[in-house]
């Protein structure tokens, strides 16, 4: 990728902290902070390397960035954050957000985030981003002084907007579509995984019972002592291996969640042009009405129910230069309301371009990553089975030697 | 072909081929069906070249109730012996299918080795009821006789049940009723585990059911990852497939060897008993004798028959306990090896499956 920050500085999130502080209501409260390091890249220089910059964010900083990234950036797929609460867990794994497994795959997870960010062509190069990895002090208020919260587009009018609109794109009501059912599998997946996780370690664990049973049976046994004894040992170890096993594959799965979270990304983008091709189709009416009015009131014909009509019936007609009046607002308001109606419609085709060119982005980018996930998994999996064939083989030759 | 019944055969480690002279095989099973009730007969074939036989050859069927009949009458006629245990008799109807494949064949394994274990005791395959099993045509027509025939060996004395209490079991057969107690618990407690074991694995199944096909379906929303993900589904579809394959093999082959085990524990355990009663009563006559105060030293013919008998059932049983102790070791030895084996071939089918689809997720779309 040409000119993206990633490859001009080292970006990692480090460490994680328990803090202790006061909120904005000024009530004590318990988080975590998150160690933020970066790094200048040197070109092959004489082995001598750039300062560490650091600085500690937390986890409502980096939301804050997202939320700041998401409404700039309407047409940009934009990377998601680690969940925020623990979900999709299985019961070894503690739902408790200062859980130590926890707070160390959201600070992957994390890493993860800025790493992305850096890596696109477009939101590398955001001012309030760079600010977020280098500027400790004064960096929220920079982010509010942007004034973004004013652009955010209200659930209500996007939601509104899905409803009402009569021509969207056809590729982007399909990419809706695509994007809902992807979240709706990848949901469904991560829940099933979790049940397999668990139920996989029930077998696992019980084996170690043979370990125990094994030693005491062995105890009253002269010849067959020895095999039974050191067999025992091998269920133990077999027991023992799922700790490890499992724990890899919650990589895994946080994989397939950053992409459940991608999905909800992508949603936003098709819904920001329902939005604006909904803002623009009611334009287009309320142009269209505009000059239906004023072609009325100069050739006096009443096409259209109206109350002033009505009203001008009844108490009278108007005199014609109350009508010439009217008739110049109105044909200024549709000289305004035709520029208007222009730049929305140009603006709407560089959403749809710019868009759509970072959608196939992240189309390959997906493609590309989750078929890493799934060769890892596979990868997983074949180590599981070489582990189990190790030890039933180690077991099998104390059995052998009894 | 006594070859091919020699590779049916499971070869006792002390004993040479060639030094046996009799060979006993069960299988065949086939469903009987008649109008009062439906039932099982095996075939059990017989080769031998030993004198006590009238023919070189037997083939004979028989029914569980024939084996549980042998059984009885060895217990019997040979009391001072361990006899081999028969696999459960009852199966709750309704629960357990009788005429399922998979009962059938693992009643009849059950059934062979009992036969084999008798086969190879140097008592107990003279015995004459033995005989008449592997032999007779009509078997039924045996039993009505009842006990009609003396044996050669002249061991149809009853031994007396009632009445006399052992002060102590002297040491040596109380460290094998120890041992006996100890053994069943392990047992036990080995069954526990391994029914534990089985039945999360099938708790397992159930959820990597639901799994795989979820792939399946994610894949019918993609264009590029559609093989891919095609492809984890059907591989998960294939470790479900060995899943099963296992917990029936531990089903069938692990958990019936094991309980037979511990109902041949609990038979043992009961003639050690015995042998406490016979043992009982010679002291206890022994003590009457010497409470008479005859002058004559000489001991009472009943009460010398008594020590015989005492010293006969000791050197019986602690022949047999020997004999045991290493069929014992054999016998668990295959059946652990057994259980590793197939949890070895359970990962090997599954690593198969992951390492081939290892090519196709790698698979770059431009090679197509």
């Amino acid at each position: 990728m040409e000119d993206c920050l990633a490859k001009k500085m080292e970006i990692t999130v480090s460490e994680a902290e328990k803090r202790t502080g006061r909120n904005a209501m000024n009530i004590q409260e318990t988080y975590t902070a998150y160690l933020i390091e970066t790094r200048a890249v040197e070109s092959q220089s004489e082995g001598q390397c750039a300062p560490v910059d650091s600085l500690w964010r937390r986890y409502s900083e980096f939301e804050l960035l997202r939320n700041y990234l998401s409404v700039t950036y309407p047409h940009i797929v934009v990377p998601p954050l680690p969940e925020k609460r623990a979900d999709f867990v299985w019961h070894k794994l503690s739902a408790d957000n200062m859980d130590p497994d926890f707070v160390e795959r959201r600070r992957i997870g994390l890493e993860n985030f800025l790493l992305r960010v850096a890596s696109h062509p477009v939101l590398c190069q955001d001012k309030i981003f760079y600010a977020f990895l280098t500027q400790e002090g004064g960096w929220k208020e920079m982010v509010n002084e942007t004034g973004f919260q004013l652009k955010a587009d209200s659930r209500l009018k996007a939601l509104n907007a899905t409803f009402r609109v009569k021509n969207p794109d056809k590729r982007f009501t399909e990419l809706k579509h695509y994007s809902d059912e992807l979240q709706s599998v990848i949901s469904h997946l991560l829940r099933v995984r979790a049940r397999v996780a668990d139920r996989l370690y029930g077998v696992y664990k019980v084996h170690g019972n043979y370990g125990r049973v094994f030693s005491e049976w062995s105890a009253i046994e002269k010849e067959m002592g020895d095999g039974l004894q050191s067999a025992g040992h091998h269920m133990d170890v077999y027991a023992a291996s799922i700790d490890d096993i499992l724990e890899e594959e919650e990589h895994y799965a946080d994989q397939l969640k950053e992409y459940l979270f991608y999905a909800e990304a992508l949603r936003a983008v098709c819904r920001k042009h329902e939005l604006m091709q909904y803002d623009l189709e009611m334009a287009a009416q309320d142009l269209t009405s505009k000059k239906q009015q004023c072609e009325e009131l100069a050739t006096g014909t009443v096409r259209t129910f109206s109350l002033k009509g009505m009203t001008s019936k009844l108490f009278g007609q108007e005199t014609p230069e109350q009508r010439e009046a009217k008739i110049k607002v109105l044909e200024e308001q549709i000289q305004e309301g035709e520029e208007q109606l222009k730049s929305k419609n140009l603006e709407g085709r560089d959403f749809v371009k710019s868009a759509w060119a970072d959608i196939e982005r992240f189309k390959e980018q997906k493609n590309h990553d989750l078929k890493e996930a799934l060769i890892s998994y596979a990868v997983m999996q074949i180590s599981m089975c070489k582990k189990g064939i190790q030890v039933w083989t180690n077991a099998k030759e104390c059995f052998s030697k009894m | 072909s006594s070859s091919s019944l020699l590779n049916r055969l499971q070869l006792d480690d002390d004993l040479d081929v060639e030094t046996r002279d009799l060979f006993v095989t069960v299988d065949d099973p086939k469903k009987h069906v008649c109008t009062m009730e439906t039932y099982i007969t095996y075939r059990v074939t017989t080769k031998t070249t030993r004198a006590e036989f009238d023919l070189p050859e037997y083939s004979v069927r028989r029914r569980y109730q024939d084996f549980d009949w042998l059984r009885n009458k060895l217990e019997e006629s040979q009391p001072t012996h361990l006899i081999p245990p028969l696999p459960e008799k009852f199966v709750v109807k309704g629960v357990v299918d009788r005429f399922s494949e998979e009962f059938v064949e693992t009643r009849r394994k059950a059934l062979d080795k009992f036969l084999k274990r008798i086969t190879d005791h140097p008592v107990l395959s003279f015995n004459e009821h033995f005989n008449v099993f592997l032999t007779a045509k009509d078997l039924n027509a045996y039993k009505k006789q009842g006990m009609a025939l003396l044996s050669k060996m002249g061991e149809s004395v009853k031994y007396v049940t009632g009445g006399y209490k052992l002060r102590t079991r002297p040491l040596e057969f109380a460290a094998i009723g120890d041992y006996l107690d100890t053994f069943s618990l392990k047992l036990g407690t080995i069954d526990r585990i391994a029914q534990r074991i089985i039945k999360e694995q099938l708790e397992y199944l159930v959820e990597l059911r639901e799994y795989g096909p979820v792939y399946s379906t994610w894949g019918g929303l993609e264009v590029e990852l559609s093989e891919p993900l095609e492809g984890v589904s059907a591989c998960i579809g294939n470790c479900c497939t060995a899943l099963e394959e296992l917990s029936e093999d531990m089903t069938e082959d692990f958990l019936p060897v094991l309980r037979e085990y511990i109902l041949y524990a609990e038979s043992m355990k009961n003639v050690l008993k015995k042998r406490d009663q016979v043992q009982a009563e010679y002291e206890a006559k022994l003590e009457a004798v010497a409470l008479r105060k005859e002058d004559r030293p000489k001991v009472p013919t009943d009460v010398e028959k008594c020590q015989d008998r005492v010293e006969c059932f000791n050197a019986d049983l602690k022949a047999d306990m020997e004999r045991w102790q290493n069929n014992k070791r054999q016998d668990f030895r295959q059946l652990l090896m057994g259980m590793a084996d197939k949890n070895i071939q359970y990962y090997e089918k599954c690593l198969t499956a992951w390492e081939s689809i290892i090519p196709l997720l790698q698979d770059k779309p431009e090679t197509k």
